[in-house]
């Protein structure tokens, strides 16, 4: 049997829109095991109290999957599916669950600090005598040295630890160490309405303020049975393609800047800058932050919304085709970027890397377009696909997208339906999963109510498949290049930092 | 290409926005406090090294923008350095989470005096929505001593340039 098959065989548990199953021991064992020669995709692996959960893809299809903690204890996914690995560990450090036969079993969340352990577990305990220092995995070989760098980088960025082994200029391994973020997140999210605990899936990731709070109102939504009005889908499609064109600005940007060549920065900031003006005339606040909520949006867009961010899409319109050009002309700015930084199709299909580090890599999955979502299922939405896997074609695809969300946002801005922009969600006790195609890649909200309050929920940023990667693309490459290929791939580390 | 580019852009001007004079107000009460401090004068340039304490990445975001062409902060004297150690300012984000706190605390240490320290955006100020979580200290002064608050969630690049132009200005007094 394949694993899709085990996992399907098992008794399910309602959760909206799909089903969870729940396998026994053995059977979670023997998907386990099944995993080694099968193509299934793995998007996610959290707990609860009682339960580790999975998600995964088959081809068109979602699968969530779940067994019980027995002992303490799972058995571990990470053996065949590397990607398990830190989910595996932020397991162990948030929820207090082992993961049998797992291949790293070094803290990752946690760093010591906390005061206790297992935070979200039914009985946080103590923590027990004082933080150990972070193992890093050795290197063998003649010649090696290290390179610690934070977490207080040198530029504005997230805090966390990278640890190169270089031979000479070129980097043998790269290890990203985060958690330095870690909020508590999950923890102040329980016990809360969905409207309320909404604020903190908007804070996951604040460059993802406005895809976060799609997933998370739709995983609301889906446990609740509610549909937002319209005019609520609409605004909400206007929203996102707006974060997504402002977001790829600012990397584009923050690329070629990697490269020495700011006077294209200037100008891709520049544009940056005209859009977040008129989304603030258009939405009252820069970044979306709060602007969805669970039922809908939370205020409709202004009159004077919509021509100001036409005005501001027509410029970029304008001017794309010559900066693509100008880019693609100025050697000194290929060298750099051509063949740097190179993620393999392979493991990118291995680690179902999502959003632009997958579609770079020859990976064409979408949300928008498969399991699809309002408002872009009329849209048909074109997503680019490159397969060269490098920092260049990172940059290309974000182009490319930023031209496609133009034209779905001329399309939206264009029929608008009338009516409300929300609606109040009724209270339930049920489980339902969100997703939502950011301006990183695909999304996931899991969340169960209880009673019309948090019981349990789970987000997952992209960055928790792309941080492996960028260790994997990097390798090879001279340490001077790590920032460009960083850039390229701008991992979230708040997103999951939690 | 790049160069009939430079050409356009020499014609065009800049597209930096005029600025009007810095906050009053906030500039007297942080000289005052200079004054009452009997604090070294930095002069009127300030170096500011950014920290992250555990924001959402929203204030940073804003942060970046003062560096573009629009803002152009470095034309109030004000620029951005790689380390604490070349710094006046520190400018420090997000609720303190505790797996931060030693990392921020040594990098205040690393900042030779006379140094301020800003604390940008609603977490920063006390935490925000964080607050009370098992994973946060609290506000940016749950680590450091703070002079200067920039509320916001995140501020918007107006609202950071303003509070770091009264800085300049109380410096220059
Ligand atoms: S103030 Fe707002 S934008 Fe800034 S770190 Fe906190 S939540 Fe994010």
């Amino acid at each position: 049997m394949t694993a899709a098959e085990i996992i399907r065989a098992a008794p399910t548990t309602p959760c909206h829109p799909w089903p969870r199953h729940v396998l026994p021991g053995q059977s979670w064992q023997a998907m386990a095991d099944a995993l080694a020669a099968d193509p299934l995709a793995l998007l996610a692996l959290w707990a609860d109290a009682g339960h580790v959960h999975a998600l995964f893809r088959d081809g068109a299809d979602i699968l969530p999957a779940s067994t019980a903690i027995v002992g303490g204890a799972y058995p571990a996914l990470s053996p065949h599916r590397p990607a398990a690995a830190w989910f595996e560990r932020a397991i162990r450090d948030l929820w207090g669950h082992q993961a049998a036969g797992g291949t790293d079993s070094r803290p990752w969340l946690d760093h010591g600090k906390w005061g206790q352990t297992a935070p979200l577990s039914t009985r946080p305990a103590a923590a027990s005598g004082a933080a150990e220092p972070p193992e890093f995995l050795p290197v063998e070989g003649e010649d090696i040295h290290q390179i610690p760098v934070g977490p207080v980088h040198a530029g504005i960025i997230e805090p966390g630890h990278f640890r190169f082994h270089a031979q000479g200029e070129t980097v043998v391994r790269l290890e990203v160490r985060l958690g330095y973020l870690h909020k508590g997140t999950l923890a102040l999210m329980r016990g809360k309405s969905p409207r309320a605990a909404a604020r903190f899936a908007a804070r996951l990731s604040g460059d993802s303020t406005v895809a976060h709070s799609i997933a998370f109102a739709r995983a609301a939504e889906a446990a609740t049975a509610t549909d937002p009005p319209p005019r609520a889908h609409a605004l909400r499609g206007v929203m996102a393609e707006i974060e997504r064109i402002a977001n790829h600005l600012g990397d584009c940007g923050a690329i070629v800047n990697d490269a020495a060549f700011p006077m294209l920065q200037a100008r891709f900031t520049w544009h940056r800058e005209a859009v977040l003006r008129a989304t603030a005339r258009a939405f009252g606040n820069r970044l979306m932050m709060d602007a969805v909520i669970p039922g809908g949006v939370a205020a409709d867009i202004t009159a004077e919304g919509p021509p100001a961010i036409l005005a501001a899409l027509a410029a970029i319109e304008a001017e794309h085709g010559e900066l693509a050009r100008l880019a693609e002309d100025t050697s000194s700015l290929v060298d750099r970027l051509v063949s740097t930084g190179t993620l393999s199709a392979a493991l990118a299909a291995r680690f179902a890397a999502g959003g632009v580090v997958g579609r770079a890599a020859g990976q064409p999955g979408d949300l928008r377009v498969a399991p699809g979502y309002p408002p872009y299922r009329t849209l048909d939405v074109r997503p680019a696909l490159l397969t060269e896997g490098d920092v260049d074609a990172r940059f290309r695809v974000r182009m490319a997208e930023i031209t496609e969300s133009i034209r779905l946002l001329r399309a939206l801005l264009a029929s608008l339906p009338d009516g409300p922009v929300s609606i109040t969600l009724p209270m339930a006790s049920a489980e339902g999963i969100g997703w939502a195609e950011g301006f990183r890649g695909d999304i996931w909200h899991w969340l169960r109510l209880d009673g019309g309050l948090i019981a349990a929920a789970f987000p997952r940023d992209p960055s928790w498949l792309h941080w492996p990667l960028l260790e994997s693309a990097v390798r090879g490459n001279i340490v001077a290049d790590f920032p460009l290929v960083n850039k390229s791939f701008n991992g979230s580390y708040s997103g999951v930092d939690l | 290409m790049v160069w009939n580019r430079i050409a356009r852009t020499l014609r065009a001007g800049p597209l930096t926005e005029p600025a009007g004079a810095a906050d009053e107000a906030t500039a007297h009460a942080l000289a005052e406090r200079l004054h009452a401090a009997s604090q070294a004068r930095l002069g009127r340039s300030l170096a500011i090294r950014q920290v992250d304490a555990g924001s959402c990445n929203g204030c940073e975001l804003e942060i970046h923008m003062l560096n573009s062409v629009v803002y152009d902060l470095e034309r109030f004297g004000l620029h951005f350095v790689a380390s604490p150690r070349h710094a006046d300012v520190l400018l420090v984000t997000g609720p303190v989470t505790k797996s931060m706190h030693d990392a921020l605390l040594r990098t205040h240490g690393a900042t030779p005096d006379p140094k301020w320290v800003v604390a940008v955006g609603d977490c920063a100020i006390d935490g925000g929505v964080f607050k009370g979580s098992y994973a946060i200290t609290g506000g940016t002064d749950s680590a450091v001593p703070v002079d200067l608050t920039i509320r916001g969630c995140p501020p918007s690049p107006a609202a950071l340039l303003d509070g770091l132009r009264s800085l300049v200005e109380a410096n220059g007094r």
